[in-house]
């Protein structure tokens, strides 16, 4: 059967794609952020895993507000990057594995997650970024990725209670399906930051650290917070951390942290890194 | 649970809820047309008409004509597609930032980083 073998949080912005492209990791703005990465890459190396299940939001490549899916994953064997506005430099297709999606896909509308299921879905850097954070020079082609998308940028947007509860739909799905594969999930985003309005540049360290601390122990104290008070704690782009939450809610039983890294501010936002250990089906 | 999501207001936050992005979709969807560099050359060539191209409102041009991040808000631009529009003009998030708050670039960074050691 399929296993989710463990669960990584991390930042997605674009800047850190374009700090990479320019060599500024070990800069002194940069090197408290990219240091913790190299934990967890190991661990990755080690742990080799088939597949990575990746909860991000699409900030306007793929979905325009013309049609705005609440949730959406994709299906296809391949993904693609394309230019989002800015110039970010075209990188190397991402793998997909169209099977479990297809599979996933059917146990998720099945249990009530009216999915819309993607076979083409060009992914943006909510996706991208953390894929080359965890293999840098776009070396994740060996691993297969099954992008999960999750609306956070209109009103109505899905709540902390009902991405935790799409998380345990999607780690069910995966226990259910036959074929031997480690799977590991990817939280991307967040943490506290406000982009827009006179508000912008509101960053909640208190807060940051108390949703990582809660992400290991207490997830279900997260689910108990609305958009809105995520709104207010964390600043208006803080629903971010729905996709955090749904990746909590593939994991079973105790958690153990192996790793963290918080720092705070890269480019205008919080960064919370972790990557979790649950206790798998036997 | 509130029937209306944007029932609780921040001050200095607009919320892109339905009536915002009914308010503001044909801006919008100018923006996420900036994608394209060619979009990005025909707005650079001839932004009036661009925008009119769209169906902006006055106050929607008038915001555009003069970078007024706080009106494109208002006039129901969300942030993630106002972004494609910012970059067009090669500002990045700090400079967008200073813009809203009317710090200068260095100052909105030095108050980001004063937040991100948790000093407010």
């Amino acid at each position: 059967m399929a296993n989710i073998i463990g669960a990584i949080t991390t930042s997605h912005i674009p800047a850190i794609a374009n700090a990479m492209a320019n060599g500024l990791e070990q800069t002194p703005y940069w090197k408290p952020f990219f240091d913790g990465y190299p934990p967890v890459r190991d661990w990755l190396n080690e742990k080799k895993p088939d597949v990575i299940i990746l909860f991000y939001n699409d900030h306007g490549l793929e979905f325009f507000i013309d049609k705005k899916p609440t949730f959406a994953m994709g299906v296809a064997d391949e993904y693609y990057n394309s230019d989002e506005g800015w110039g970010i430099p075209t990188i190397p297709p991402v793998t997909g594995e169209s099977d479990l999606s297809w599979h996933i896909a059917n146990s998720l509308v099945d249990e009530g997650f009216d999915m819309t299921i993607c076979q083409e879905m060009k992914v943006d850097h909510g996706l991208t970024v953390p894929l080359n954070l965890m293999w840098p020079g776009h070396q994740y082609g060996h691993v297969k990725v099954i992008p999960v998308c999750i609306n956070c940028e209109q009103y109505p947007m899905p709540q902390p209670w009902r991405t935790f509860e799409l998380g345990k739909a999607i780690g069910r799905a995966v226990a259910s399906y036959e074929k031997d594969l480690n799977v590991v999930v990817f939280g991307t985003g967040g943490m506290s930051h406000q982009l827009d309005g006179e508000r912008a540049g509101f960053i909640n360290r208190a807060f940051d650290l108390d949703c990582l601390d809660k992400l290991v122990s207490d997830p279900e104290a997260l689910t108990k917070y609305t958009n809105i008070d995520l709104v207010e704690q964390g600043g208006a782009q803080a629903v971010e951390l729905n996709m955090l939450i749904a990746m909590r809610g593939t994991l079973l039983g105790k958690v153990t942290e192996l790793h963290r890294n918080y720092h705070a501010p890269i480019s205008n936002t919080g960064s919370g890194l972790m990557l979790l250990e649950h206790e798998m089906p036997k | 649970m509130a029937s209306n999501y944007t029932d609780r207001q921040f001050q200095g936050t607009y919320l892109f809820d339905g009536q915002m992005a009914k308010k503001g979709y044909g801006l919008n969807k100018m923006c996420y047309s900036f994608n394209d560099q060619a979009a990005r050359d025909e707005f650079n060539a001839d932004p009036e008409a661009y925008c009119e191209k769209f169906k902006l409102t006055q106050a929607q041009k008038e915001a555009i004509r003069s970078r007024d991040v706080i009106g494109l808000l208002r006039e129901g631009g969300s942030i993630y597609y106002l972004a494609k529009f910012t970059g067009l003009l090669k500002l990045n998030m700090q400079d967008i930032g200073g813009l809203q708050t009317g710090m200068t670039t260095d100052e909105f960074k030095a108050m980001l980083e004063r937040n991100g050691r948790g000093e407010v």
